[in-house]
């Protein structure tokens, strides 16, 4: 505990605003993105982050490097506070911190070579050294061949593509990457490849990261600690031991429930929590606890007090009124 | 297990000529599926698991090549004119995709578009067919199928789409449920339901379903019986609980030790990618990517011949059977 957080998230709001049409009338709303979301992740270390779509996990990941501007709330990397900061010093920063996404099909621009589009954050960030001999050490380091620069990224298969990705995020050293479902468009086989050079990257280079994503059984297996969101809130954050073996809050031990393990004799014999409905509308969440319309154990308190995210002295917060 | 075989294909084969020469697809696939089962159809993308489906309902692009057989009820489905076809799909075989946004008319009510599915099968009045309507989406669990009914499918969130597909599809009570990558696009406690629906069918109308996914453990969870494919052939098939125990080709192997699970603290990809079906490699298509290849690998194209429980296309399936998932 000794070590000071890289990252420092303390209560994070991101509203949008959104016009829908009734009738012929036009009306603003606003969709509660993230609402109050505060979690730290040290050097070396992984944060996994999870929930359902609408969950506001990918719009943490956007506002932690400032790609979308937060409504409210802190962000401090290394200490210093990026919301609010000026753009000039924000660039320099953004050295240090990068971000992996879901397509490597979209996230690539077809019309560069691989070898253009690895060096691009090199010339932006006005790296000097040699350019080409870096993005060779780069394709070196995630897998690939450094004959690979001149090559387009068609040529690629998207397991590849998304080793090209990572190349590009590490290019200017950074210290943090943000991973946004890195690896949720892979078939499996090839899944396990990616997962795989993401932890012998973190351990070469000390990389601290935050791992979006929905499927839990990656997620356990990448992360230290694990935060669960639940239309825009934190709901349990938790070692991922402890989550996945002990876990308090009733929308997580839904969660656990319902994602299948590829193994038929545990499936068959396990007792599932069934949720009813689907994800209620982030533009006019429920009162109080976001979870209570869906919650099995949801008393009337529930919708008069909204739960704090409360540790209860063993280093596991959980926000809510009747946690196992 | 004495059930009547609803669905049969016997060497299906499916071809895209194109310009650089023609894509097998799919390379002669055999498949029993009897009333009230459930078959997985698992494989990675590219496999072909997709396109078998598709090409025995017609719904391929033209041009492609479709040969071999597929009968339903027994009644031969390739090279059936229009009008078989047309009586087959949706009365005896119904399919539901991925993707139930695309698969709904965003300008016809709900309720509607299950009324015209069932009218175009049965003879029955509007009224009538629209009270058939309204408790097949109850039956999928939708709440307040009355007023739902009425609605258009925007108003619909991505679960509830696929509640209203599935309505659709066992609206003329089919021998058979096409479930292509049903959950896919869905969270898990939306896919929970989805997959219970399921199961719901299987019991209640004794469909027969095929449950196409790429997801293991959705298998794991509703298959009775799986059926594994790579580059446009079956490599292994069986009971599910016999295929998850002691898998024998190294195909399913190596997929089922790329997953995550406890205690397994690093992953072991399978090395390579799939490969490209205008040339696919000679003999078994996966001993390019095959840790146990030999030469005769490359010489012979392994058939499924029995090795305990399943059947499995690998020439060292007796050997590796042992080596366990």
């Amino acid at each position: 505990m000794t070590v000071e957080p890289i990252l420092a998230v303390d209560g994070l709001v991101k509203h949008f605003t959104v016009k829908t049409a009734r009738g012929v009338r036009a009306y603003k709303n606003t969709v509660q993105a993230v609402s109050n979301v505060s979690f730290s992740v040290r050097p070396g270390e992984t944060l996994g982050l999870v929930g359902e779509s609408g969950s506001g996990k990918t719009t943490v990941g956007r506002c932690i490097l400032r790609l979308i501007e937060p409504t409210a709330g802190s962000v401090r990397f290394q200490g210093e506070e990026l919301v609010g900061m000026r753009a000039e010093r924000l660039r320099e920063l953004r050295r240090d911190m990068q971000i992996v996404f879901q397509d490597p099909y979209a996230s690539l621009d077809p019309r560069l070579t691989v070898g253009t589009s690895i060096a691009e954050p090199l010339e932006v960030q006005r790296i000097p050294g040699d350019h080409r001999a870096r993005v060779k050490e780069l394709l070196e380091l995630v897998g690939l061949s450094p004959d690979h620069s001149r090559r387009f990224p068609h040529e690629f298969s998207g397991g590849q593509r998304q080793r090209i990705g990572i190349a590009r995020a590490l290019a200017s050293n950074p210290k943090l990457l943000v991973l946004d479902e890195p690896v949720s468009a892979l078939d499996v086989s090839i899944q396990a490849g990616v997962v795989n050079l993401l932890a012998d990257l973190q351990d070469q280079l000390g990389l601290a990261y935050v791992f979006i994503a929905h499927d839990l059984s990656v997620v356990r297996h990448v992360s230290h600690n694990v935060a669960v969101m639940y239309l825009g809130k934190l709901v349990e954050v938790a070692t991922a031991e402890t989550l996945y073996e002990r876990a308090s809050h009733p929308y997580t031990r839904a969660l656990l429930s319902a994602i299948p393990v590829p193994d038929p004799g545990v499936e068959r014999g396990r007792r599932r929590i069934m949720l009813e409905g689907d994800v209620p509308s982030p533009i006019d969440p429920p009162s109080g606890c976001r979870f209570r319309t869906r919650c099995p154990k949801a008393q009337d308190h529930c919708a008069v007090e909204e739960p704090a995210l409360v540790d209860r002295g063993q280093g596991h917060p959980v926000a809510c009124h009747f946690p196992d | 297990m004495t059930n009547e075989v609803v669905l049969s294909l016997r060497d299906f084969r499916v071809t895209f000529p194109t310009l650089f020469g023609d894509v097998q697809a799919v390379r002669g696939i055999d498949l029993d599926v009897r009333a009230g089962e459930i078959v997985g159809v698992v494989g990675e993308s590219g496999s072909g698991k997709s396109v078998t489906f598709l090409g025995l309902m017609g719904l391929l692009p033209k041009g492609a090549r479709i040969s071999g057989s597929a009968t339903v009820n027994g009644t031969e489905l390739v090279g059936a004119p229009r009008q078989v076809l047309r009586e087959v799909r949706g009365r005896k075989v119904a399919m539901i995709f991925q993707d139930p946004l695309s698969a709904l008319n965003p300008t016809h009510r709900i309720g509607h578009q299950i009324v015209e599915m069932i009218r175009a099968h049965q003879s029955m009045s509007k009224a009538a067919a629209m009270e058939r309507a309204i408790e097949l989406l109850n039956d999928v669990g939708i709440p307040q199928p009355r007023e739902r009914a009425r609605q258009y499918p925007h108003e619909f969130s991505g679960g509830m789409r696929q509640r209203v597909m599935i309505a659709m599809a066992i609206a003329n009570d089919p021998d058979v449920l096409i479930a292509d990558e049903p959950t896919t696009a869905l969270d898990v406690t939306v896919q929970a339901q989805i997959l219970e629906i399921l199961q719901k069918i299987q019991s209640e109308r004794q469909a027969a379903i095929v449950l196409i996914t790429h997801d293991l453990g959705v298998v794991a969870r509703v298959a009775d019986r799986v059926q594994g494919m790579y580059a446009g052939r079956v490599v292994e098939r069986g009971p599910v609980a016999a295929l998850y125990d002691h898998p024998s080709h190294p195909y399913t192997q190596g997929l089922l030790r790329s997953l995550p699970s406890v205690g397994r603290d690093r992953l072991v990809p399978i090395p390579g990618s799939p490969p490209n079906m205008i040339e696919p490699p000679s003999g078994c298509a996966f001993r390019v990517r095959c840790p146990h290849a030999i030469d005769r690998c490359s010489l012979e194209v392994p058939t499924l011949r029995v090795v305990g429980d399943l059947e499995s296309a690998c020439l060292r399936a007796d050997e590796l059977r042992s080596v366990g998932p």
